[in-house]
């Protein structure tokens, strides 16, 4: 979804981290996603590739650190893995869960020279 | 910022607006880009001056930024002093790269921690919105559907209902066309529409200009008709009270697995055209069943602008959500 409104969010954090590092040029971009998030992985690369064009991250690795999904299981009173919203509960079936993590959409950190 | 979901410039329009003020890319390439970097993550302690930077590449013969993160401990001994070692104190960056390079002219790669949230910026912006709807006392709902589930009849027929009770303001989300601003204008309610071009969605800075435009009253309900798209308004916060789902069923009972981001992110999903059930084998509780799996304990409410069914019920909705309202703040 709206991958490209992503990208361009990502764009504005890498260009305030050069414009406050006074960094020449970004190699690297490290971005994590949860398995929630909705963002499709290879879109969002295939964004980050047009839009880092002509910015000082042009070039740049992306690098995609994928989050697992959690959530939390009001039948088991406890934590659980889920692979998507409407997952039910691996262990007791429950479509009652509350999703936890996996919802994240991050920049974590830049290699910069 | 671009908030146009396709980063095509200058395609938002705001109904009043001759041209959108942003950012651009002069001929030469070169980016003038105002910087308003004050995204920070949930809990996360980044803040970001608000300085307007105007990206400018002046060179320094020394890089002056090495600074160590104390807490890795790789034992690269560089025992050579810089004659000119400013200590440009940056909060952002910690010098985790391999700092091998000290000699003019190359570089010395680093790692600088981010850590914050790609849709930063919409949620201040969002956050800023919430506080000014707060301060005014405007329940402020974000109505999101696929196209066609017939939103805007609602919103027509919701205002007729409320009429001389309670003012009811309207900002139109779409792509193109003033069609849906000029049919809530019709009632007599006030409305304003967002062109978003290319856009599939309306953002968070597109609601803020609209709400100045629109000024809508103190203790009002404003109602926020996003552009027809199960997909993308579900990671935009506009600063609204609730996100409504409508769903009709003549659009088929499993759209709430298929569309899982949107019905979760909803805290009321309206069953519209239920006029049409009889005609239609559509499943009404295997679609509030799957709806329930992807947000546990979803409200629903089944509705006919037709047949007028449910609209009662909705209605008292509306009105428990502004009488929950704060009282508008006197000055």
């Amino acid at each position: 979804m709206h991958e490209m409104s992503l990208a361009e969010g990502v764009l504005q954090i890498v260009e305030a981290a050069v414009a406050e590092t006074r960094c020449q040029r970004v190699k690297e971009v490290r971005l994590e996603i949860g398995a929630l998030s909705g963002v499709e992985v290879e879109a969002l690369r295939f964004c980050m590739d047009v839009v880092l064009r002509n910015s000082p991250a042009e070039g740049a690795a992306v690098v995609f650190e994928t989050l697992p999904g959690q959530g939390w299981c009001m039948q088991c009173a406890d934590t659980v893995a889920i692979g998507a919203l409407y997952e039910a509960c691996p262990r007791c079936g429950s479509y009652q869960v509350q999703p936890t993590g996996g919802m994240e959409m991050r920049v974590k950190d830049l290699l910069v020279d | 910022m671009c908030t146009v979901c396709g980063c095509a410039e200058g395609e938002t329009r705001i109904e009043g607006d001759a041209r959108h003020e942003h950012e651009h890319v002069g001929a030469d390439g070169a980016v003038y880009r105002h910087v308003h970097g004050h995204g920070h993550g949930l809990g996360g302690g980044h803040s970001h001056g608000h300085g307007h930077v105007h990206e400018h590449g002046h060179e320094h013969d020394h890089d002056h930024d090495h600074d160590h993160d104390h807490d890795h401990d790789h034992e690269h001994d560089h025992g050579h002093s810089h004659p000119d070692a400013g200590g440009h104190g940056h909060d952002l960056h910690y010098g985790l790269g391999p700092a091998h390079a000290h000699a003019p002219g190359l570089s010395q790669e680093r790692m600088v921690r981010i850590e914050q949230d790609i849709l930063g910026k919409n949620d201040g912006i969002a956050a800023a919105n919430r506080r000014w709807l707060a301060e005014r006392a405007i329940f402020a709902l974000n109505l999101v559907s696929s196209p066609g589930s017939g939103k805007t009849t609602l919103l027509v027929k919701t205002i007729e209902a409320l009429s001389g009770q309670i003012p009811v303001s309207v900002v139109e989300g779409d792509q193109q066309t003033s069609h849906d601003a000029d049919r809530i204008r019709a009632t007599g309610a006030p409305a304003i529409q967002v062109n978003t071009g290319k856009g599939c969605h309306l953002d968070a800075h597109m609601v803020g200009q609209a709400l100045v435009r629109l000024a809508p009253e103190p203790g009002s309900l404003l109602m926020i008709e996003n552009v027809g798209n199960l997909v993308c308004p579900a990671a935009f916060d506009l600063g609204e009270a609730h996100k409504v789902v409508i769903l009709s069923v003549t659009e088929g009972e499993d759209k709430p697995l298929k569309y899982p981001d949107m019905f979760h992110a909803a805290d009321l999903m309206l069953l519209s055209k239920v006029d049409l059930l009889p005609y239609l084998t559509f499943d009404v509780d295997r679609c509030i069943d799957y709806a329930r799996r992807v947000k546990p304990g979803l409200p629903v409410i089944l509705v006919s602008t037709v047949s007028g069914d449910g609209m009662t019920e909705w209605l008292d909705w509306l009105a428990a959500g502004l009488a929950a309202c704060p009282s508008p703040a006197q000055d």
